[in-house]
């Protein structure tokens, strides 16, 4: 199949009640696609009121929404995750448009995982079920579990269909209803999932408000009609939200990156086989997406003794990487989401070079020809320093990796955890001891042990320090968009006693 | 000779300078993490919570810049300037809805001004 920029409207709408709906005061802001900065559509610019009727919807509709049996519910979901796949190339493709990455990745990742997060969630509420406990010949505890209410959901750019099913499924799933603010940078996915699911889900149970953080965003996330946040994206942001949320008294959830460690020991090169060829694409994974990836493994940490022979066979599959036209299935990597993450992730190679890191390979932006010259390319970069250095301690959302060695098993677990983050971290060796220690002794939320960038809908994925709290994904995720009703109950007819 | 940690560009000044006349008093934050995250945020003063755990590194058109202490642990050794480009960042910043974005651009501190920002 031969992939392209699709059509898109000269403009779209918000989503709210079931309806697309133009903002309150015809406001509208253009959307580039980071491939050629060449102009896709115009969002709305939506402000504080458009994001109240929004609310105000989903209030109205939550009552209903959490009712709804879930036999219901589970075959809500299953039907936009049947849509979803139907449409699976046209998604593909907006998502490519979009965030510039290459639809090698959104055909074969994005899309597929977004269908199976809305099944794998539509089928476990199914098998769920509650407690009744007696707690003494004449009293029982039941646990019931009830939705929330109105989740208020902030979503980022990098993977705009995935990180929209990642929070939606659950929250519909539990029982909620939502309203979503996709990244100002991205918004045609959610918008083009509206419209294919508008009929199946109750109108205001899932509703889209496009716009600015300060000017949207900030309403949504402060708004005491709703009953929970939850935001993926940046520290500043978190904090802010946290405290909007305080004012409520709501409960948050908060994934805010990382600088994930990938940790290589010695016996990775005891043979010379499938497995060493896969340790080898393991440490290349920091091209993933083109870096923009909050678990991004952007420290390659290497035993010393190894260091040489392995870094040779990195830096060589690393320069294989193909990039080009991002709708072209045999481009690997695609443009970084803006022209502001471009600047920032050349500046942070820039200071590496500045604080001493040597360049392996890469270190400059990639100039393409034709319509792509205009768009936001980075060669895949691999920086040689030390883990205190800036380009080792900061996200820099690009596909730059920072390289150091390590002496032995201490070593590596020290330079894992020295750093504000614990959001991911890898682990590749063929000791059976080290599979199990190194990564009990990583503060992370996720280590993967001999593989990277896995992404199960029935795993849990979160934050140790400051990458955030909560979790996503795996079936206990429900429970951040639910309460706990308790029923006490007495079959004791006789009074306590004390009046 | 006196010597600063943050600086800013004449272009990114003019942008912070039209803010404040829209929104009043207001601070840079330097965000890290996620997606914008390593950006500096540009924040009304009274909505973002500032106290002990966040080190003041100086003011820049008029407006202080702050950043978290753990943070600073791994930026003391580098002087920032806050300059502009044009962009669709996310995030709460207020330039945001202009087009534009706050960036850092970093270098190493001179011996000279360690010597005297450290004093």
């Amino acid at each position: 199949m031969n992939y392209s920029k699709p059509k898109f409207k000269e403009k779209y709408g918000n989503f709210i009640n079931g309806k697309f709906e133009a903002p309150d005061d015809g406001e509208y802001f253009d959307n580039h696609s980071p491939i050629d900065n060449k102009l896709l559509a115009k969002y709305p610019r939506s402000k504080e009121s458009d994001v109240k009727k929004a609310i105000e919807a989903a209030n109205n509709a939550k009552d209903a929404w959490g009712k709804t049996s879930v036999g219901e519910r589970s075959a809500m979901l299953m039907k936009i995750a049947d849509v979803i796949e139907a449409n699976l190339n046209e998604f593909a493709q907006m998502e490519t448009a979009d965030n510039g990455k290459a639809i090698r990745e959104t055909v074969n990742a994005d899309v597929p995982l977004a269908v199976d997060h809305f099944r794998y969630f539509a089928s476990v509420i199914r098998a769920e079920e509650g407690s009744a406990t007696e707690l003494n010949e004449n009293t029982v505890s039941l646990i019931i579990r009830e939705p929330l209410g109105v989740v208020a959901q902030i979503i980022p750019w990098n993977f705009p269909l995935l990180m929209l099913a990642w929070k939606v499924a659950p929250a519909l799933a539990s029982g909620n209803c939502v309203v979503l603010k996709p990244a100002e940078q991205t918004p045609a996915s959610a918008t083009f999932l509206a419209e294919k699911i508008a009929d199946i889900l109750p109108p205001g149970v899932f509703n889209v408000i496009h716009g600015f953080g300060p000017e949207a965003g900030k309403p949504l996330a402060s708004s005491g009609r709703v009953d929970k946040v939850a935001f993926t994206g940046e520290t500043t942001t978190g904090q802010l939200i946290m405290q909007y949320a305080s004012k409520n008294l709501n409960p948050v959830t908060m994934e805010l990156g990382g600088k994930s460690p990938n940790v290589f020991f010695s016996s990775i090169m005891d043979h010379d086989d499938d497995f060493l060829d896969k340790c080898i694409e393991g440490a290349v994974l920091f091209a993933f997406n083109q870096g923009e990836v909050c678990t991004a493994p952007s420290r390659l940490l290497i035993q010393e003794d190894i260091y040489d022979a392995f870094i040779e066979k990195v830096i060589a599959r690393t320069e294989a990487i193909k990039m080009g036209d991002p709708f072209d299935m045999n481009t690997m990597m695609g443009a970084q989401a803006s022209n502001d993450q471009h600047e920032k992730i050349l500046s942070y190679i820039e200071i590496g070079k500045e604080e001493g890191a040597k360049v392996l390979t890469g270190g400059a932006a990639m100039k393409l020809e034709g319509d792509l010259s205009k768009g936001f390319y980075i060669q895949p970069t691999i920086l040689k320093g030390h883990n205190k250095m800036r380009v080792f301690q900061e996200e820099i959302f690009g596909p730059v990796l920072a390289v150091c060695t390590f002496k032995d098993e201490a070593e590596a677990i020290e330079i894992a955890n020295d750093t504000l983050y614990g959001l991911g971290a890898g682990v590749w060796t063929r000791d059976a001891h080290q599979l199990y220690q190194v990564p009990r002794a990583i503060k992370a939320g996720r280590v993967w042990v001999n593989c990277y960038h896995d992404y199960p809908a029935h795993a849990p994925f979160g934050g140790y320090k400051k990458s955030g709290f909560g979790r996503e994904n795996h079936l206990m995720m429900l429970n951040h968009y639910r309460q706990t009703k308790n029923m006490l109950i007495s079959y004791d007819k006789k009074k306590l006693g004390f009046f | 000779m006196e010597f600063n940690r943050v600086e800013i560009t004449e272009e990114a000044a003019l942008i912070v300078e039209q803010l404040k006349q829209q929104h009043g008093e207001v601070i840079f934050h330097q965000s890290g993490g996620c997606c914008d995250g390593s950006s500096p945020m540009l924040l009304p003063k009274e909505d973002f919570y500032i106290d002990d755990n966040d080190i003041l590194l100086g003011e820049v058109a008029g407006v202080p810049f702050y950043m978290s202490h753990d943070q600073f642990e791994y930026w003391k050794h580098t002087h920032l300037t806050v300059a502009l480009t044009n962009g669709r960042g996310a995030s709460f910043s207020l330039e945001i809805p202009l087009g534009k974005r706050f960036i850092i651009k970093s270098r190493l501190l001179k011996e000279e001004e360690i010597n005297f920002l450290n004093k």
